[in-house]
């Protein structure tokens, strides 16, 4: 039977402000099946978002949401999840909102290793503005502010989510629609802080700019880029080259950072008593 | 008694002169009752630098919580003395440690001297507590708290394990002034 | 029974005046001259079962009380200077979100780092106007260390009763002083809770003006699901852009103040009664400002103090009907006139309107007011 996606979806709040071909959509629907998967309860749940075209998703699903500031999601959730640990916490936004300006936030989240499941929508782009570049668009590629291509290198976002301390971090394209709610369903079982990185287009201000003729196009490089993680062993890395790697990229288990605040409670309240 | 007292202790960064003003405060406002205000002024070294903290004790509340004209003041540094003789009101006391205040301040106030760190290390144990020895000094010169008031407001402040050191401290820079002023 | 009392820096019994309220959630970074609130904070709040956060910046503290006070938590947190410049961002989020939560401002030097360990009173209008946009904005300044303890009190039950930020100013000085403070009972200072909703969960309306200007906020995780934006918004929480919804909504924000001022406003006046010349002070100068009054009564000059204890809302009210008894009004302040331009607009200049301006890290003496005063008159 086809997945009943209007139980999740707030009524009378579509169409959504993404363009025809835009990936969020498809990474909307992996999430909702990932959280429906996991059994998560729509009041103990909440979505926060930065500001951006992905943080729009929140206002369009049914939990308790959270549209935030532009990169502050995570330190709105940190608040959400430190205060109220029993409550599941999702965070989704951009590339822009999550690694730039939220860079900081992001970081340290990963660090505290703190319960929640980050869904970062990687466009290579500021969509909303009008196409400037992010920290991850690739070097040489056209925006609107780069228009001799971009001279900046790229933040590799599971790269810095694993050096920073996330202890799930897994990647995948809005290509691959079913290992979008695979990941979210892992990253959610998962104690700590997990990052799914799904790798996006953006043919309204990324793909018109650097000679993608139509969607279908942007969508086959996310195709012939993503190489599973189990078979890139068996690659040669000329192979590699110019390829990203899916699937779960990292996964450790840690203390958790709620879990760390109770003991701290506990010491605290052995002192108050002797 | 005047019915506003004010008290300057000057000295170095990390002498402990922000808690020789706390406890001298605390035995006035909570042991004794009266009305007292402590502030401090501090650079931003840790350790080191110039370090001052008042305290203004008085029978009814305090407007001003700073020094305007000051009764008392105690100077551990000759930087210190040379900064701050200047605000002693006329009248006033001083109290310098002899082994660090070599140029000995001019003014209309009395000066008394002893080496108080030196007394600290050597007849007390601990140079550390040479800011208890000063407040036990600076209680015998100024009469302005009691000096069981001062000696509680000590053993409040301090770990279990160093109370005896700390009442030692105290009542060795109380004796050294009160025999100063014999 | 006697109360029990303790000596504490302004900047303690600020956290313990929090903790007092209920507040249950602090998301702070460490800064010059205010880090003593996170300090207690962090050793009490888990005492009591409360969350302590250090976060990352500035900012990252100020949205980790946000999203706490949405769970229900009474949220706080406390900044200086350059910190005060970067919760400006969430701060408007917090007015157009509805958010209740308190800041303490422990004002210093500046612009930019300025003077860390230096006492100033100069986020005067930032506290009024420091966000971007039009917004409601309270803030408290208060004197002594006992006052600090009360009005933080009252700063959290405002924050909860009116659904927005509510900002506490101290500066270097009462900040760090300590005096001795009684500490309330529980029960001696009245406490606000949070409204919370009544209707049926698929009836709430995050902003529901049906309900009046302050609509009941629900907790996350309750049984009542809503969307919060910092777009505009409508009633129901999700953005809008139409104008008459936009309007309404700007408008009921900002009324939230202006229809409960008596309620909100507080201030002081000392030997007011014949004053021919009237002292407006704040915060830590408000004491040498009372100090001047009895100096200059002994010179014969009928002198008296009117302190705004809520600089906004300003008690506009009263200072415009006290002006017209005055000869002259004078304005200390430890910045280069800010208040004082509250005063003018207030008073429209019935009487002179003279400041005492001082930015050198010093405070504004007795002596300096009582000058001042003798020169102009």
């Amino acid at each position: 039977m086809a997945f009943d996606y209007e139980q999740y979806l707030r009524p009378g709040k579509l169409p959504h402000i993404w363009c025809p071909g835009c990936g969020h959509g498809i990474v909307m629907k992996g999430l909702l099946r990932a959280i429906d998967r996991c059994g998560l309860q729509k009041n103990n749940t909440a979505i926060v978002s930065g500001t951006g075209c992905a943080s729009r998703l929140p206002g369009y699903v049914d939990f308790n949401t959270l549209h935030t500031a532009h990169g502050r999601a995570v330190a709105f959730a940190t608040g959400i999840k430190m205060a109220r640990p029993e409550m599941d916490v999702l965070v989704v936004g951009g590339d822009g909102d999550g690694i730039a300006i939220g860079g900081n936030h992001f970081i340290h989240a990963c660090r505290r290793n703190i319960d929640m499941t980050y869904v970062l929508m990687n466009n290579y782009i500021y969509g909303m503005t009008g196409g400037q570049f992010s920290p991850c668009t690739p070097t040489g590629d056209r925006t609107s502010t780069t228009p001799y291509g971009n001279p900046d290198p790229i933040f590799d976002v599971a790269k810095l989510a694993i050096g920073a301390g996330a202890t799930f971090v897994a990647r995948t394209t809005a290509f691959h629609a079913t290992q979008i709610d695979k990941l979210i369903t892992a990253g959610l079982r998962h104690k700590g802080m997990a990052v799914i990185e799904v790798l996006d287009d953006c043919p309204t201000t990324f793909g018109r700019r650097n000679k993608f003729r139509s969607v279908v196009e942007m969508m086959k490089r996310l195709k012939d880029i993503a190489v599973p993680v189990q078979t890139a062993g068996q690659m040669s890395p000329e192979q590699l080259q110019g390829k990203i790697l899916t699937g779960i990229l990292h996964q450790e288990h840690k203390p958790e950072y709620c879990d760390q605040y109770q003991q701290v409670i506990a010491r605290a309240q052995t002192a108050a008593k002797s | 008694m005047s019915k506003r007292y004010e008290l300057r202790f000057s000295g170095a960064g990390g002498q402990g002169l922000v808690t020789a003003g706390i406890i001298m405060a605390e035995a006035a406002a909570i042991i004794e009752g009266r009305y007292a205000a402590q502030s401090q002024s501090y650079g931003p070294e840790a350790r080191g630098g110039a370090s001052k903290s008042e305290v203004i004790i008085s029978d009814e509340p305090i407007d001003y919580p700073k020094a305007t004209a000051v009764d008392a003041c105690l100077a551990l540094t000759q930087q210190a003395a040379d900064k701050y003789a200047g605000g002693i009101k006329p009248g006033g006391v001083l109290l310098i440690d002899s082994d660090f205040v070599k140029r000995e301040p001019e003014g209309d106030f009395r000066v008394v001297k002893f080496p108080i760190i030196r007394t600290a290390r050597d007849e007390v144990g601990r140079e550390i507590v040479a800011n208890v020895v000063a407040l036990g000094a600076m209680v015998a010169l100024t009469g302005i708290i009691s000096r069981e008031a001062g000696e509680q407001a000590v053993v409040a402040r301090v770990p279990e394990a160093f109370i005896e050191l700390n009442k030692k401290a105290y009542n060795t820079g109380f004796e050294k002034v009160k025999a100063l002023l014999a | 029974m006697a109360k029990k009392v303790a000596l504490l820096q302004g900047n303690e019994a600020c956290a313990y005046g929090a903790l007092y309220a209920g507040c249950s959630f602090f998301g702070g970074y460490p800064i010059t001259p205010s880090t003593e609130v996170a300090e207690v904070m962090s050793v009490e709040l888990p005492k009591v079962g409360g969350t302590f956060i250090q976060m990352e910046d500035e900012i990252g503290a100020m949205a980790s009380i946000l999203g706490a006070a949405l769970t229900g938590a009474k949220a706080f947190t406390a900044t200086s200077g350059p910190g005060m410049s970067l919760k400006q961002e969430l701060i408007g989020y917090a007015c157009i979100a509805e958010i209740p939560c308190v800041i303490v401002n422990v004002m210093r030097g500046g612009p930019s780092t300025g003077m860390p360990t230096g006492p100033s009173q100069s986020d005067v209008m930032q506290a009024r106007w420091g966000t971007h946009g039009d917004h409601p904005a309270i803030a408290i300044a208060p004197s002594s260390c006992q006052e600090i303890f009360s009005e933080t009190v009252r700063a959290f039950n405002l924050a909860e009763t009116y659904r927005m930020p509510v900002q506490i100013l101290l500066d270097e000085i009462n900040g760090h002083m300590r005096e001795r403070i009684e500490l309330p009972e529980p029960g001696d200072l009245e406490v606000v809770n949070r409204q919370q909703p009544t209707v049926a969960p698929e009836d709430y309306k995050p902003y529901d003006h049906a309900q009046g200007d302050i609509p009941p906020l629900a907790s996350f995780g309750s049984e009542y699901r809503y969307h919060v934006t910092g777009l505009n918004k409508a009633a129901d929480g999700f953005p809008t852009s139409k104008p008459e919804l936009v309007d309404a909504e700007e408008r009921r924000q900002l009324r939230k103040i202006e229809a409960n001022r008596s309620l909100i406003e507080k201030n002081e006046e000392y030997r007011l009664e014949d004053a021919e010349v009237i002292l407006v002070a704040y915060g830590t100068i408000s004491r040498s400002a009372r100090s001047a009054v009895d100096h200059l009564r002994k010179d014969g000059i009928k002198a008296g103090l009117f302190r705004p204890i809520t600089l906004w809302p300003f008690p506009e009210k009263r200072m415009t009907d006290l002006a017209e008894q005055a000869r002259a009004i004078v304005v200390p302040e430890m910045n280069l006139g800010q208040l004082i331009l509250e005063i003018e607009r207030v008073t429209r200049r019935v009487c002179p309107v003279a400041g005492i301006g001082r930015v050198d890290g010093e405070p504004i003496t007795p002596a300096q007011i009582v000058a001042k005063v003798k020169e102009i008159l």
